[in-house]
């Protein structure tokens, strides 16, 4: 992929917002879901569909493509915002989060939306999932594949068991092939991640699993592209990159709490939302007022 | 049928069922080269090791990661793959029963697990080894095909029927050497039972239906009511899921009492599928041949199978109550 010019940086950074404005519209109508995740992951799930990405979106079975795996499938929100405005499905159809009939389940299922590499939810077995994929690949095409797999993973589930089992496997087998990014953003259902369960020193944890570590600011469209970049390039090992995020990015009142990692913006509070992203945290100030 | 014309004798071949399915693998992977298979640390054990010699590169050693192991089939299997992931029943599917149900059947991945090593007649390993839940555990997962070899060369058939769907599937296996009841030529289809055995000369009035290790048990058990004057059809049926109704039903009509014969709990089993059937088709009396509700301890094999009662006198017993 090429390198971010500052016209490409602008543009996925207002991509990004628009991305935010999605999520909480379609969490509103739902009247369900997570908040937190999605909003702290906007700008890397904007940098990776809207820059990183081999794909086609009219062509969603190409060989060719990338592959992305979503761990922690109850992130989903932003998966499908992103998804619906690179043009895999209507935008409009957002607002059918979590309804009954809905191709978009409250948590991703690829029978309902085929688009989609896999289904997940329950936590800690998308590595596992992805490993399998960069093994056929390496299977198939030998070191000269010009497929990644991507695998998104939150911080509270690598709780889970499964995880550093996969990591183990990975490990083992040098996958060159595979990027995890990990959603460093502290928070899981009942409290901070170091509260419930501390992961740290995480970034040693990993390493100590054979894997080249990055660690960067999620929200800078420059890093994320870096270190994405630098991950393809190393080819000895598996890489992941912890990106630090802050849970609810983008609206005061979201972030850093962890009661919005399950829980929806009422209309009122999805309105007050909108004013701030659309207005940057009040920084523009609309020229009716 | 053409089943084995030594079947009755005392010296009757014998071979482990999870021989079939390491020739079957072998044979499919030579067949066509998207399968894969991988292992978690039981490549001999579980009968992989022919594939994994002559196929290395398709051959994924997993490590003691089960839950894992089936996650990393349903990744492979996005990418085009037919992968067989082996364990001991006990572990897969026992240990990984979520995995299997959100990453290969939600997912609708046609991965293929093989549980071996399943009930009690692993025998001296004990309980913590003897799987006697896997049936229950598979077939109440939405797709999910469930197939149970009777022996070595229905399991390789099976092996070489399952390879080719795009069905998850789960094929479960036995540890010690059975007796060889069919032969090359006996018809083999996934979905399909077959009457094994059927008296002649007397009246039927009992259905035996019975899979896996204890369709031999079920076949003496016959054949001796036979020459007590008492007609027992025996019904093999290799696969619990799909349950070929029409022929359950039929065997039901025709015998007015059914017994059902396997080496698995009675909740939720074969026996319990059956039932499923029966009561809403055709109501009949029922018995039920199987662990009941208990765990598995050490012993021999066959001091095992009689000590939960599937030994031949069993099924005699359970076949004289409904008369």
């Amino acid at each position: 992929m090429a390198h971010l010019h500052d016209d490409k940086t602008k543009f996925l950074e207002e991509k990004a917002l628009e991305i935010r404005t999605s999520i909480v519209e379609s969490l509103v109508e739902a009247k369900s879901g997570h908040t937190a995740g999605p909003l702290g992951m906007a700008d890397i799930f904007t940098a990776f569909y809207f820059h990183i990405l081999k794909q086609d979106p009219k062509n969603p079975t190409w060989e060719e493509r990338d592959r992305v795996v979503l761990s922690n499938g109850h992130i989903c929100p932003v998966l499908y915002a992103v998804m619906a405005h690179a043009g895999y499905f209507p935008v409009e159809e957002l607002k059918t989060l979590r309804k009954f009939g809905s191709r978009l389940q409250g948590h991703p299922h690829r029978e309902w939306l085929p688009m989609l590499e896999t289904s997940s939810g329950p936590l800690g077995q998308g590595l596992s999932q992805a490993v399998g994929m960069a093994l056929v690949d390496r299977l198939d095409r030998g070191h000269n594949s010009n497929r990644t797999v991507y695998c998104f993973l939150g911080d509270g589930e690598l709780n889970e068991g499964q995880v550093w089992e996969a990591a183990m496997l990975a490990g083992k087998e040098k996958l060159h092939n595979l990027v995890a990014i990990v959603d460093r953003n502290n928070i899981q259902i009942d409290g901070f991640t170091e509260n419930i369960m501390p992961l740290e020193p995480l970034a040693l944890k990993l390493a100590a699993f054979g894997w080249h570590v990055l660690e960067i600011d999620g929200h800078n469209m420059e890093s994320i592209v870096d270190a994405v970049d630098q991950a393809r390039a190393i080819f000895e090992k598996p890489s992941v990159i912890i990106a630090h995020t802050i849970p609810g990015k983008g609206v005061e009142m979201f972030q850093r709490d962890y009661k919005w990692h399950g829980n929806p913006p009422n209309k009122e509070q999805g309105a007050n939302a909108m004013v701030e992203l659309r207005t940057l945290g009040g920084q523009i100030m609309s020229e009716h007022e | 049928m053409n089943l084995n014309p030594k079947l009755f004798d005392a010296d009757v071949e014998q071979a482990p069922i999870r021989q079939g399915f390491g020739e079957g693998l072998l044979e499919a992977g030579r067949a066509d080269e998207r399968v894969v298979a991988m292992c978690c640390d039981l490549t001999e054990s579980t009968k992989m090791d022919a594939f994994a010699k002559e196929f290395p590169q398709r051959f994924f050693e997993m490590g003691i990661m089960e839950q894992s192991a089936a996650s990393v089939a349903s990744g492979m299997a996005a990418m085009g793959k037919i992968p067989f992931v082996s364990s001991y029943a006990m572990f897969s599917p026992g240990r990984n029963w979520e995995q299997i149900r959100t990453t290969i059947c939600y997912n609708d991945r046609p991965v293929k697990i093989v549980g071996s090593h399943a009930g009690v007649s692993v025998g001296p390993d004990g309980g913590t080894h003897q799987a006697v839940e896997d049936i229950a555990l598979t077939r109440v997962i939405p797709r999910m095909v469930v197939i149970t070899p009777c022996d070595s060369i229905e399991a390789k058939k099976a092996t070489l029927a399952m390879a080719k769907t795009s069905s998850p599937t789960y094929i479960r296996l036995a540890r010690e050497k059975t007796p060889i009841i069919t032969t090359v030529d006996t018809p083999f289809e996934i979905g399909k039972a077959q009457i094994f055995y059927r008296p002649e000369g007397v009246k039927v009035s009992v259905g035996i239906i019975a899979c896996g290790s204890l369709v031999y048990n079920a076949i003496m058990a016959a054949h001796e009511l036979a020459g007590e004057g008492i007609g027992a059809v025996v019904m093999n049926i290799g696969t619990v899921k799909p349950m070929d109704r029409e022929a359950v039903i039929a065997l039901a009509k025709e015998c007015g009492a059914i017994v059902t014969v396997e080496e698995h709990q009675v909740a939720g089993g074969m026996g319990s599928a059956v039932a499923e059937i029966l009561a809403v088709e055709h109501p009949t009396r029922m018995k039920f041949v199987g662990v009941q509700d208990e765990f598995g301890q050490s012993g021999t094999p066959l001091e095992l199978i009689e000590h939960y009662g599937m030994g031949k006198d069993s099924i005699k017993e359970a076949v004289k109550s409904l008369i």
